[in-house]
């Protein structure tokens, strides 16, 4: 992180600059704040009723850890699936995406737009439209992620594409092989690990996805909280973060190696 | 599998061992698909099945009711200013615990992983499960969202920032320890110059985050624009329901842009 040397100047203008953000932020804080309507009463008796939940989940309900455990593996299981899913259709729209293919530029262009759309819902919008088509379940969970991680995987595996090395191409471009044969031999074999990276990538983030989907009833560990949200179990409630976040830690630690041996 | 082919003339054993090793992983992975497969229910016949009633459901939406857009000014302020104080307010709370996250300004060992530790499990929850949460707690609206975001903001911009911190130039940190300066001239000096832009900058990621939460907080009752695709799904209404999405859209595509402007100016 070296810096160029600025003249003083530039220094003094630079940090103009910054006391315009900072005073820019103030304004829009102060805006902001006024403008949710937070009594000082709500402050004042919502703050220690967090403190009192708190201490109401500990110690946990050790009995419903079984209850906990059988959710979240319902929830591992949709990102696998719904994972796996949008992995399969994302790859030939990356194709499509990529600009180096030798496809009309409309192609590519048209193709991340379409990428860029789905990448902006988040999963739980999806959510709801999967549940109230299929009804509650996992299977509208698996859609929900199915879908919306489509975006995020097509521009990501797109971008791997374009940075293919162009010399194998060109090799068997020499050789006589025709276009299956160059992408078959050239493309496949550069992109694919990359493509494992990205989608276990993707995993990590959908198992955090697929604990939330249960809140619109997507299935998962989502519809044990809910249920005891909704009748202040609070001890369930404990219960249930404490799996969500050994569970979560534990795959992540555990994705991020694999993918850091296989790139 | 790199030992196989680094070696110039594999023992048959070694690559006996290889191809066993591959049907292990394959055959493991079979074993999880199948398993998440029965677990889910998954079945490509009702995939495709219902296909059809989830493409109804879009087509009750169109066209969006534009005139709805009317009553959804006032909830998308709500969204914004949910976001904006989230974002603002675990930026703040963000900040000691990226001074005691950072191995080389913070020295003590014990206080440092706990402040490592505390933030990657705290990041392990989404924002929406600290909402629905916090909404049973402190009751519904914006208040309860506001501080599910303000504690995932906090989290996820200590951790992306003290990361940072950990791979600045450690020249000037070294430079004003050796002329007897004090951990607030270190930090004021040393440290504020250089981690500044990379701070602001994950600050604007973490808004282009929040701004997305902010827009399905009401789906758990806590406030903003939500709300009013809760409801609208709820009584049927999907043309009202589809005039929140395109709005949805509109706004997280604008402040994604805008965003991506002043990071590429700050970094």
């Amino acid at each position: 992180m070296k810096k160029p040397n600025l003249s003083l100047r530039q220094y003094e203008k630079k940090s103009i600059i910054w006391y315009i953000g900072y005073l820019i932020t103030l304004a829009l804080f102060i805006w902001a704040i006024i403008g949710m309507n937070i009594n000082i009463d709500r402050v004042r008796q919502g703050i220690p009723a967090m403190g009192r939940i708190l201490a109401l989940m500990f110690p946990p309900d050790t009995a419903r850890l079984e209850s906990a455990v059988f959710g979240m593996i319902e929830t591992i299981q949709i990102a696998v699936i719904g994972t796996t899913m949008a992995a399969i259709f994302s790859i030939p729209i990356s194709f499509l995406a990529a600009r180096n293919l030798g496809l009309p530029r409309s192609v590519p262009a048209g193709s991340k737009q379409v990428l860029n759309a789905i990448r902006t819902f988040p999963s739980l919008i999806f959510g709801i439209f999967f549940v109230a088509s299929y009804g509650p379940g996992p299977l509208a969970g698996v859609m929900a992620l199915g879908i919306n991680s489509i975006g995020m995987l097509g521009k990501l595996n797109s971008e791997i594409v374009e940075s293919i090395d162009r010399g194998p191409i060109e090799a068997l471009d020499a050789t006589g092989a025709n276009g299956a044969e160059m992408f078959l031999y050239a493309v496949i074999p550069q992109v694919l690990p990359e493509f494992i990276g990205t989608t276990l990538y993707r995993f990590e983030l959908n198992l955090r996805q697929a604990s939330v989907l249960g809140l619109v009833g997507a299935g998962g560990i989502g519809v044990t909280l809910m249920q005891a949200l909704q009748f202040r179990r609070w001890a369930i409630v404990g219960m249930t973060m404490i799996v969500i976040i050994v569970v979560v830690t534990i795959i992540d630690y555990s994705s991020a190696y694999v993918r850091n041996k296989i790139i | 599998m790199s030992e196989a082919t680094s070696s110039k003339k594999p023992s048959r054993l070694v690559l006996i061992m290889g191809k066993i090793k591959g049907i292990i992983v394959i055959a493991l992975i079979a074993a999880v698909y199948i398993w998440s497969a029965r677990g889910v229910g998954f079945s490509l016949f009702e995939i495709i099945f219902e296909l059809p009633s989830f493409f109804n459901l879009l087509w009750d939406m169109v066209p969006p009711n534009w005139a709805y857009f009317v009553r959804l000014i006032g909830p998308l302020l709500e969204t914004f200013q949910t976001a904006i104080t989230g974002t603002i307010l675990g930026t703040l709370l963000a900040i000691p615990l990226i001074l005691l996250a950072a191995n080389n300004v913070n020295r003590n060992k014990p206080l440092y992983y706990v402040s490592k530790g505390f933030m990657n499990l705290a990041r392990t929850i989404d924002p929406m499960l600290y909402a629905a949460i916090l909404v049973a707690g402190v009751g519904l609206g914006a208040f309860a969202g506001m501080l599910a975001l303000t504690f995932f903001s906090m989290a996820i911009n200590a951790k992306l920032t003290s990361e940072s911190l950990e791979a600045i130039d450690n020249g000037p940190l070294e430079a004003l320890e050796a002329c007897g300066g004090n951990k607030l001239e270190m930090i004021k000096y040393a440290v504020a110059p250089q981690i500044m832009p990379t701070f602001a900058s994950y600050t604007l990621f973490v808004f282009e985050i929040n701004i997305r939460a902010s827009t399905v907080l009401g789906l758990v009752g806590a406030g903003g624009i939500g709300v009013n695709l809760n409801t609208s799904l709820n009584l049927f209404r999907y043309p009202n329901a589809a005039m929140v999405l395109l709005t949805t859209f509109v706004i997280v595509v604008l402040i994604d842009q805008l965003s991506n402007v002043l990071r590429e100016e700050l970094v």
